[in-house]
């Protein structure tokens, strides 16, 4: 079993929480969002031009690169949350060029060393595979993909080849952070994608609140909350750990009773 | 990494690859946008009635074929090669990005698309996405940096007047490549129902490809001129390089000529030296961004550095995926020119031609200057004159100290 194998393997749904690497004081806001009752972690890659974010995002990447984030900073941060938090899983999530600048294998090789189980990378599609998949799969590391509501069935098959993790089923079509998908159409779309895989199914993109994420956990094995959280960051600064301790204590009870 | 292929004509490969670069990196929701267009436009190069409305706009609505110009008195003033002139200045809207507009909204069309998105940087290319909107009835949105829309209020008004809805974009740090991620993200959002009409031989495929063809109209033309002209083709093909579409519309039906040599120009800003510079092919590094590998301006982590160039056409940090892969082959010849001498060429031909050229070719004109003198009399030169310079006359006027 895996880091987020295991993550998955509970009795109850996965809260998948993101936060921007370098934005605030990182380590200590993962630790309030382990605290808080987060299954799984994502880290965000801080890049000059997040062209799939919302403006919570945008900015969280912007305060972080404003700080002087480097590629070394975030791999610092990975590494010392798992020397912290031996079991939790943490995925790397970003955009291709900060990952292949200095070549895909020397990423997957520096992600490895830092204890990292899976890598999101958003403008890399199943076309693209040999840019950064090969090398993360030899590492040892899961390239989780993205299906999104345009991923048909003649699709579908291809963006699974070559997934592991889980598959993340961004419901809308549009950047992070905005509006958020209806339930029926969530529904669906998680049948669909259950139907075709035996990989978890983690439902993201404009899920905030507690009672959405609870709503959605009652069908997905997954719920991923990011912008609610990334914003809080940018709002409260070094008081930031506590109140995402509390926010995340409130999703994870959603999520974690969504099927009792 | 230099190699010799057979043709150089026979990219990109069905992945959309140049060699190692172009490709389809894109976000999931795209990916089955990109696809589609990709059948679209075979479909669409394969139906003459397609290409019969193409070549008819350029004709009777651009106003093609643009001259080929012998330019006597600056070919005096310089001294040596005889420097000719593709005079694309002189197309309606007053610069190349027209061409490419036509070929893309009539693709819109045909998909049944019912909004146009584009971004642009000084404003030709919205102007000339806002101009084929008008002509065909489509509501259009125009991404344009916040600093970019306050520096050209006049293509602003240009745009407005042809009905478009203009969208100063403050994300980031407002520029160009802010524009064009702002494009990006309306278009994640409206998948259903809009076209996103990309200004330059870049972005995921097909797009280098489909705007590289719909511009070779330019060297097609220019070649055949050029043999009623003096019954041979020039020694050397001149254009500037921002993404790079007029240079690869220029270039591209002379690849497999071997003895017709090329050579793009980059902006090289306050000079390559430092990091004031737009010069991606030759001051970047290859990486991803905007759908496509190519060459960028990016630091040791990756992340995008900002171009800087006197002209609002060449500052941004990437360039086309096949200039790339002519660069790396070797078939072009890249160089650069800074602000000042890109200002000294601009005047240049002002004195000795009455034509004021935008400041994009201004730097194509200044490599003419430097090669032309070391070139014979009886060998030629063809520039592309890509655009006229109304735009810029008030950046000039600054830089040349005059109240205007």
């Amino acid at each position: 079993m895996t880091r987020l194998s295991n993550a998955f393997s509970k009795p109850h749904p996965a809260l998948v929480c993101f936060i921007t690497a370098g934005d605030g004081d990182t380590s200590a806001n993962l630790d309030a969002l382990v605290e808080g009752g987060a299954d799984v972690i994502e880290l965000g890659m801080p890049f000059t031009d997040p062209m799939a974010d919302g403006p919570a995002i945008q900015n969280a990447n912007l305060r972080s690169l404003g700080a002087g984030t480097t590629t070394a900073d975030v791999l610092r941060i990975a590494t010392e949350f798992r020397q912290r938090h031996p079991n939790v899983p943490l995925v790397l999530m970003g955009y291709a060029n900060p990952m292949i600048r200095r070549g895909p294998e020397w990423f997957a090789s520096a992600a490895k060393d830092a204890g990292v189980d899976g890598v999101i990378c958003v403008d890399i599609p199943p076309e693209e595979d040999d840019a950064l998949g090969p090398d993360l799969r030899a590492a040892g590391i899961a390239p989780i993909r993205l299906a999104t509501p345009t991923t048909d069935a003649r699709r579908l098959p291809q963006v699974l080849e070559g997934s592991d993790g889980f598959l993340y089923y961004v419901s809308v079509a549009g950047i992070t952070g905005k509006q958020q998908a209806a339930q029926t159409s969530i529904e669906e779309a998680v049948a669909r994608l259950k139907a075709a895989t035996d990989l978890p199914i983690a439902v993201g993109f404009g899920v905030r609140t507690p009672e959405q994420a609870g709503a959605i956990a009652q069908v997905a094995d997954g719920v991923v909350v990011g912008s609610a959280l990334v914003e809080l960051v940018g709002e409260h600064g070094t008081d930031a750990p506590a109140k995402l301790r509390e926010y995340t204590a409130g999703l994870a009870g959603a999520v974690h009773a969504a099927r009792n | 990494m230099a190699s010799h292929p057979n043709t150089y004509k026979n990219q990109p490969d069905e992945r959309g690859h140049f060699g190692d670069y172009g490709g389809r990196y894109v976000a999931e929701t795209l990916m089955p946008l990109v696809l589609d267009l990709e059948r679209e436009y075979r479909a669409a190069q394969a139906d003459p009635a397609f290409q019969a409305q193409f070549d008819d706009l350029l004709e009777h609505y651009v106003g093609r074929p643009s001259p080929l110009y012998f330019a006597e008195r600056l070919t005096e003033a310089l001294g040596g090669a005889q420097v000719w002139f593709k005079r694309d200045e002189l197309n309606h809207t007053g610069a190349h990005k027209i061409n490419n507009c036509i070929g893309q909204i009539l693709l819109a069309i045909r998909m049944g698309k019912t909004r146009i998105i584009a971004e642009t940087g000084a404003g030709q290319h919205g102007v000339a996405t806002a101009t084929v909107c008008a002509r065909f009835g489509l509501p259009c949105v125009i991404y344009m940096g916040a600093e970019d829309v306050r520096r050209q209020s006049p293509n602003v008004f240009r745009m407005k007047l042809l009905g478009a809805e203009v969208v100063p974009v403050t994300s980031g740090r407002g520029t160009l490549k802010d524009a064009m991620n702002e494009g990006l993200r309306d278009w994640v959002a409206n998948v259903h129902d809009t076209f996103y009409i990309i200004g330059t031989a870049a972005g995921p495929h097909p797009y280098p490809e489909l705007v590289r063809d719909f511009q070779s109209v330019i060297g097609k033309e220019a070649r055949a001129q050029m043999q009623d002209r003096i019954g041979r083709l020039p020694d050397l093909l001149v254009a500037a390089i921002g993404g790079g579409s007029n240079a690869l519309g220029l270039f591209h039906p002379f690849l497999d000529d071997p003895d017709v040599k090329m050579l793009g120009v980059e902006a090289a800003g306050h000079g390559l030296d430092g990091d004031e510079h737009a010069a991606s092919l030759l001051g970047g590094f290859p990486g991803v961004l905007h759908g496509n590998k190519t060459y960028l301006l990016q630091d040791e982590d990756g992340q995008i550095t900002e171009g800087h160039s006197i002209s609002a056409g060449l500052d941004y940090p990437g360039i086309g995926p096949e200039h790339a892969w002519l660069k790396d082959t070797g078939r072009v010849e890249y160089t650069a020119i800074t602000d000042e001498e890109a200002l000294e060429a601009f005047q240049l031909l002002c004195r000795t031609e009455g034509i004021i050229p935008a400041l994009e070719p201004s730097h194509a004109i200044a490599a003419v200057a430097k090669r032309a003198k070391d070139m014979p009399k009886e060998s030629v030169i063809l520039a592309n004159l890509c655009g006229r310079g109304d735009k810029d006359i008030f950046t000039v006027a600054e830089r040349l100290g005059v109240e205007m």
